[in-house]
């Protein structure tokens, strides 16, 4: 008999065998802290305007501000040293996804479940939409909504969430029908126990892996997505940027040789997806092998 | 005099994974002759399946054959390369599985599949490979073959696609075919009818069958000999009626005391205490000893085989009439 | 004989679910299955109180769909189940606890995300047989009750061995405190080894709780072992009902006969040559069972009566009945 041991510390005890998702694990807790403490770590406030000096813009990396300390990256247009600018920027990126994200596997995967326990009318219903929408290209439905609501923070986590619950509700539902037909469930059922015990207590449980898995690229996905959106200046408000914007702001130097202002936002989005990337691949190939018990 | 078809010495089939060495086969030798029966019997974790799966040569990484021989009609099998067992497979020794789902493709008919299996070992024109398969299939009991060769695997039912992974078995004729639990997922009634026929064609083609299982009577009614198997080794071997009537090792005579037939209904069964051993932690000595009711000091050393005539058992206390076997 | 369950008259009907598309394209001429499978036809039986009762029969005979109806967890297509004078469905849900089921594949009758002790406390506590903060005691009493260390409580179902996950299950069910236990092929997923520990446990705990069993197996040798009366079905409907000896000594419905014959036994004569009286051909597809008695194509015994007209069931003894036109002959039969 072996000792205690739970599903979760089985999971990593598996995961930390793979060097590289470790290593993307530990850049994404690193960029995630980051951002969190964005305030504490940045040399400057970038959105503070009393500190901007139109004397520091457009600068190369290495320069010493009116600040008084180097400008690792460089400054913006605006005089903001960009390594702040990332930092705060990685911050709202991240408190995107993660909103949408969350959002969209809880609107998602009860919409997909609600449909596998159910069946029949509601079923097709559900599922037909979840088609209908799936064949939409997520880009141009955020758009949509975006130009329907106008920007902000709200507006912007709603296009989001409205491009992308379509994927957890197809995986959601593909799990609790698998799910649903299984011993337990039947098990479960024939104690007897109501429908909502059975769905909350037992089909939900079982079917988070495979949500948690589409949650890692889905919150990747958001992160994208929404630097796209701001990218085409349809994000947020200017005074919030995000990674996207500002390598939107960089974008008419690139040709004058100005590189750092959109190369290094760049560089840092893309360093940020592909780590959430990593981690997913890990979480899906562990959830795989599983399956063959 | 008949000649072997198959001899195995010391047969040592090893998995080195993360969490230790599993010794799922070790130390296993057994003579098979040409139109022999055997029938190797256990549960599970016993090793009889990695037995089949080396003779075949189709142990996977992180197992492997670590030691010992097997000659296939004086052919020593374990030197030889992947290509060279290839040829072999399917033409000089072939397996059947528990589940025919798994062997049969289900996008080919059974007539291409048997075609596709034939041509792989030798030039044979479409009309011969469709008349060599359609006897095959009407030998193993299949009617309407040749109507039939155009079905797809899902259209017959389980058992007659176990017959029909018999029949691809016996295309080319093998020397030995071992056969992997094949009826363990069949009707009652089609598993008669099975191993009616198999007994048969046995006799017929003489081929030299390996029937594993775990189920001692199925076994009993179709082979002549048995060989018992616990935690990776042969417990006990021999004859199949004498074996069963006469049971040396604790395990074989526990297995056969466990069956229900052998208690009058409703009283409780007599039961083996306890559970198979986990093979990554083996009892250093008998692997049996922590369940046997005779087990002693002299247990904590591993028993040998001890033969006498054609039986042999690993017990340093065998529980049955010892002086029946060597008299 | 006061009927402590009784199954009046049960079919149970597994229609194709048809959506709007096969409909219309079935209307349009494509081949779309429209036949239904009557998995249990018209079967009535009555149970005593404390009596194990066999349930045998090949694949498709509806053994497991009939379990699962006596069990609450299908409701009949037509006829009713009655447990102790109480409907054990109403409008389509089990409204009884009285009556509970041991599957057969215990790793997947247990939650794999559940804790052991929880899965077998959830059911008592949500109907009241067990408060919260007593749950874990009274789960530990049926852990000790089925032979498990109360103290493995907290483990997940991936660690325990084949045989113990059974013996949770089994835990589970009685948990419960069942009058019924319907159990569907308890120990085919098991070692033989621990088969005959399971099968003991079961009889000891039959006998304690005096329960009335319902033992759905496909290994004769097993039920005859078990049962007081054993139940012979083919293709939904059963055709053989008795007491296990007398039927097993002397069978009266021909497939009973030849499924009794097809069973291989323990060789232990070198001279002995097994002979199997195999049945001819195979199960017909439930989807189109054979005109008059389902039986008469592979019946040795079958005339053009059996062909066109269907068998009652008819009381041979006053517990005894089959359900065959020429059962006397089969009786006679040597």
């Amino acid at each position: 008999m072996s000792r205690q041991d739970t599903p979760l510390t089985r999971f990593w005890h598996e995961f930390r065998e793979n060097k590289i998702a470790v290593v993307a694990l530990s850049v994404v807790v690193v960029l995630m802290l980051l951002a969190l403490f964005a305030s504490l770590v940045s040399p400057q406030n970038p959105y503070d305007l009393a500190n901007l000096s139109l004397m520091d813009s457009r600068r190369p990396p290495g320069f010493v501000g009116s600040g008084g300390y180097i400008h690792l990256l460089g400054t913006d247009p605006q005089g903001r040293d960009l390594l702040s600018a990332i930092f705060y920027g990685l911050r709202i990126s991240i408190q995107i996804g993660l909103a949408a994200g969350f959002v969209s596997l809880s609107i998602g995967a009860a919409l997909g479940i609600l449909a596998a326990y159910k069946g029949g009318r509601i079923e097709s219903l559900i599922m037909r939409l979840v088609d209908l929408q799936l064949s939409f290209p997520a880009i141009l439905l955020a758009l949509v909504i975006v130009a329907l609501l106008g920007q902000g923070k709200v507006q912007l986590i709603s296009a989001l969430v409205a491009a992308q619950y379509a994927y957890f509700a197809r995986t959601a539902y593909g799990a609790a029908k698998a799910e649903k037909g299984k011993d337990y469930i039947e098990a479960a059922v024939a104690t007897p126990l109501g429908s909502r015990l059975v769905v909350l207590r037992h089909l939900v449980p079982n079917c988070t892996p495979p949500l948690i898995v589409v949650a890692t690229v889905q919150i990747a996905n958001s992160i994208s997505l929404e630097a796209t959106l701001s990218f085409l200046g349809l994000g947020l408000p200017v005074t919030e940027p995000s990674l996207g914007m500002l390598i939107s702001n960089g974008f008419p130097y690139m040709m004058s040789g100005r590189y750092w202002i959109s190369v290094y936002p760049g560089i840092a989005l893309i360093i940020l997806i592909v780590a959430i990337n990593i981690v997913g691949d890990q979480v899906r190939d562990q959830f795989n092998p599983r399956l063959r018990k | 005099m008949t000649e072997t078809a198959l001899s195995v010495k010391n047969l040592a089939t090893h998995f080195f994974t993360r969490t230790g060495v599993i010794k799922a086969v070790d130390d296993v030798s057994f003579d098979l002759a040409k139109g022999e029966i055997m029938g190797l019997v256990g549960e599970s974790g016993s090793g009889k399946t990695v037995t089949g799966f080396s003779l075949l040569g189709l142990v996977d990484e992180p197992g492997r054959i670590v030691n010992g021989s097997i000659k296939l009609k004086g052919k020593e099998l374990t030197t030889l390369s992947n290509a060279e067992l290839r040829h072999l497979r399917g033409r000089e020794i072939s397996m059947i599985f528990q589940d025919p789902i798994a062997t049969l493709n289900p996008v080919l008919t059974i007539g291409q599949q048997m075609r596709l299996a034939l041509a792989a070992h030798e030039r044979i024109t479409a009309r011969a490979a469709a008349d060599r398969s359609a006897d095959l299939l009407t030998k193993v009991g299949i009617p309407s073959a040749r109507a039939r060769m155009n079905a797809y695997p899902h259209e017959f039912s389980g058992g007659m696609r176990q017959r029909v992974a018999i029949a691809i078995a016996l295309l080319h004729r093998p020397s030995v075919i071992i056969a992997d639990e094949p009826t363990t997922a069949l009707d009652v009634s089609i598993q008669a009818q099975i191993l009616q026929q198999m007994r048969g064609l046995a006799a017929e083609t003489g081929t030299a069958l390996i029937w594993i299982s775990h189920d001692l009577a199925v076994v009993s009614s179709l082979a002549t000999k048995l060989a018992v198997m616990y935690a990776g080794r042969i417990v006990e071997q021999g004859p199949t009626a004498a074996l069963l009537r006469n049971p040396q090792h604790p395990y074989t005579a526990g297995l056969i005391g466990s069956l229900p037939a052998m208690t009058k209904a409703g009283s409780p069964l007599k039961q083996i205490p306890g559970t198979t051993p986990s093979l990554l932690s083996l009892p250093s000595g008998c692997p049996f000893a922590p369940r046997c009711q005779r087990a002693t000091e002299i247990c904590q050393r591993a028993p040998e085989m001890v033969t006498h005539g054609d039986r042999g058992w690993r017990c340093f206390d065998p529980v049955g009439q010892v002086d029946e076997v060597t008299s | 004989m006061t009927d402590f369950v009784s199954l009046e008259n049960i079919s149970k009907i597994f229609g194709p679910t048809l959506t709007t598309g096969d409909r219309i394209a079935s209307k349009l001429g494509a081949r779309v299955e429209t036949r239904s499978i009557h998995a249990v036809s018209n079967v009535s039986l009555s149970i005593e109180k404390g009596e194990t009762i066999g349930l045998v029969g090949e694949s498709g005979c509806g053994k497991s769909t009939l379990g699962r109806l006596i069990a609450g967890i299908l409701s009949p297509s037509s006829g009713r189940i009655i447990l102790d004078g109480g409907p054990v469905i109403r409008n389509g849900a089990k409204v009884t606890t009285r009556v509970q089921t041991v599957f057969q594949d215990p790793f997947a009758s247990l939650d794999p995300r559940m804790k052991v002790g929880e899965t077998v406390a959830e059911g008592p506590i949500t109907h009241g047989l067990t408060t919260k903060s007593d749950a874990r005691a009274y789960a530990a009493l049926w852990f000790e009750r089925v032979g498990l260390d109360p103290v493995w409580l907290d483990r997940y179902p991936h660690q325990f061995s084949g045989g113990q996950r059974q013996r949770i299950a089994i835990a589970r069910a009685l948990a419960m405190q069942p009058d019924v236990l319907v159990c569907d092929e308890p120990v085919a997923s098991l070692d033989v080894s621990i088969q005959a520990q399971i099968i003991n446990l079961f009889l000891e705990l039959t006998r304690d709780l005096d329960l009335t069993t319902i033992f759905i197996s496909h290994d004769l040798s097993v039920v005859q072992h078990v049962s007081d009366r054993i139940a012979i079905m083919y293709l939904g409907q059963i055709v053989e009902l008795g007491p296990v000896d007398e039927v097993y000594e002397n069978p009266a419905h021909p497939y009973t006969a030849a499924l009794f014959g097809s069973v291989p036994k323990l060789v232990l004569d070198d001279d002995e040559l097994v002979h199997f009286d195999t049945i001819e051909g195979e199960v017909p597809s439930p989807l189109s069972p054979p005109s008059g008695c389902f039986y008469h194509p592979r019946c040795p015994l079958a005339d053009e009566n059996c062909a066109k007209a269907r068998p009652e069931m008819t009381g041979i003894s006053n517990n005894r009945s089959v359900m065959c036109h020429n059962y006397q002959q089969q009786l006679t039969k040597d």
